[in-house]
């Protein structure tokens, strides 16, 4: 990990097992559902719900600044504290969490590499026991929107051709084969991607244990498709949480300063009336 | 307790490639289907032997992907 542009933001399977009790760390497992939480998770590790506690539930945003302040509190966790998060899906939603806590200015948040897949493959200990913190003070600054693009800057990105677009979701995605995952609810009116957007799919940067993949994988990959970090690149997927994963990638693995997570991604563009989509293939590369 | 029988394999369900992954923990066996590309889970079940949960995860992941609409493009 040390050839990372910033290697402090990943930790190992073994040093969190050596340290998920440390006063001063908290181990945070990030899920869509909790269900696998509940099924076993890292010992002392607490459990967060992506639907309802890293969202804002009434209208589409991520936490306001006193939502996220009570959830941090509500963990035990103060702005010393040095947070690691984990989660299902190769760290989907981890990285979506990670984002958050950037964008709010949280100075040691850490992944997991290889998140709960390389923790369960390795037949480590898990528990069932839910940790109860003691509430903490927690005080955030941000959000730092930098982190994140919004639509009009996407489309201004799209029609200047300023930025590195990338779209991580599969191939079948891009193209506008299927409008959702397989087995997924649609929830876009029209299939395609963004005009100029390059696809590479989330998962071409991890290993099959999950892990992440090295800097010179990882800068053949996204070189490969010309997204490298002499201009600003904005990441999307369906609803922004896989891009995160890549995000982190471009951010923190391979040190690119000018990364924005659009999170509006294909649920907000391929529903929209009169913009441009793109249809068909990515490049013969990309969908290999 | 730690994760025992831990194992994963990949199959096809209506063209679409699907990863299962079985472990025990305790005296349950848990199965999570997921859709590979892009890995999203489809269906985390429980039961008491690793063949019951693969067969209600698969039952479970055919159930959902023959929803797919698959679009000429």
């Amino acid at each position: 990990m040390a050839d990372y542009a910033h290697p402090e933001t990943l930790v190992s399977t073994d040093w969190v097992a050596q340290h998920s009790h440390d006063a001063n760390v908290r181990v945070a497992e990030v899920d869509v559902d909790t269900k696998a939480y509940k099924e076993g998770h890292v010992p002392g590790a607490i459990g967060w719900d992506w639907n309802t506690q890293l969202c804002d539930v009434v209208r589409r945003d991520i936490l306001s600044k006193a939502h996220f302040e009570k959830l941090m509190a509500d963990a035990g966790i103060t702005s010393s504290t040095t947070v690691v998060l984990y989660g299902d899906n190769n760290n989907w939603f981890a990285a979506w969490a990670l984002w958050q806590m950037k964008m709010y200015g949280h100075k040691d948040v850490r992944i997991m590499n290889g998140g709960r897949k390389k923790w369960l493959a390795e037949g480590r200990e898990v528990s069932t026991d839910v940790p109860m913190p003691a509430a903490a003070t927690y005080e955030a600054s941000g959000p730092d929107n930098s982190l994140r693009a919004y639509l009009d800057q996407v489309r201004a990105a799209m029609d200047a051709g300023s930025h590195g677009m990338v779209d991580v979701r599969s191939p079948q995605e891009f193209s506008g084969e299927i409008l959702a995952p397989p087995g997924l609810p649609e929830t876009c009116q029209r299939g395609g991607h963004i005009p100029g957007a390059r696809n590479i799919p989330w998962g071409k940067a991890c290993n099959d244990d999950g892990t992440f993949k090295s800097v010179d994988d990882l800068k053949a990959l996204y070189g490969a498709e010309g997204i490298d970090a002499s201009k600003p690149v904005i990441a999307y997927c369906r609803i922004g949480e896989r891009s995160s994963h890549t995000w982190f990638v471009l951010k923190y693995l391979l040190g690119f300063d000018r990364v924005s997570n659009y999170d509006g991604s294909w649920t907000e563009w391929g529903n929209l009336v009169g913009v441009p989509v793109e249809r068909g293939a990515a490049s013969a590369k990309a969908a290999q | 307790m730690n994760v025992e029988n831990h194992t994963e394999r990949q199959i096809e369900i209506d063209g679409w490639p699907v990863h299962l992954t079985t472990y025990k923990i305790g005296e349950t066996f848990h199965c999570k289907a997921d859709n590979v590309s892009p890995g999203a889970a489809l269906a985390r079940v429980t039961g008491s032997t690793a063949q019951e949960v693969e067969e209600k995860a698969i039952a479970r992941a055919t159930e959902l992907l023959s929803r797919t609409k698959r679009r000429a493009v």
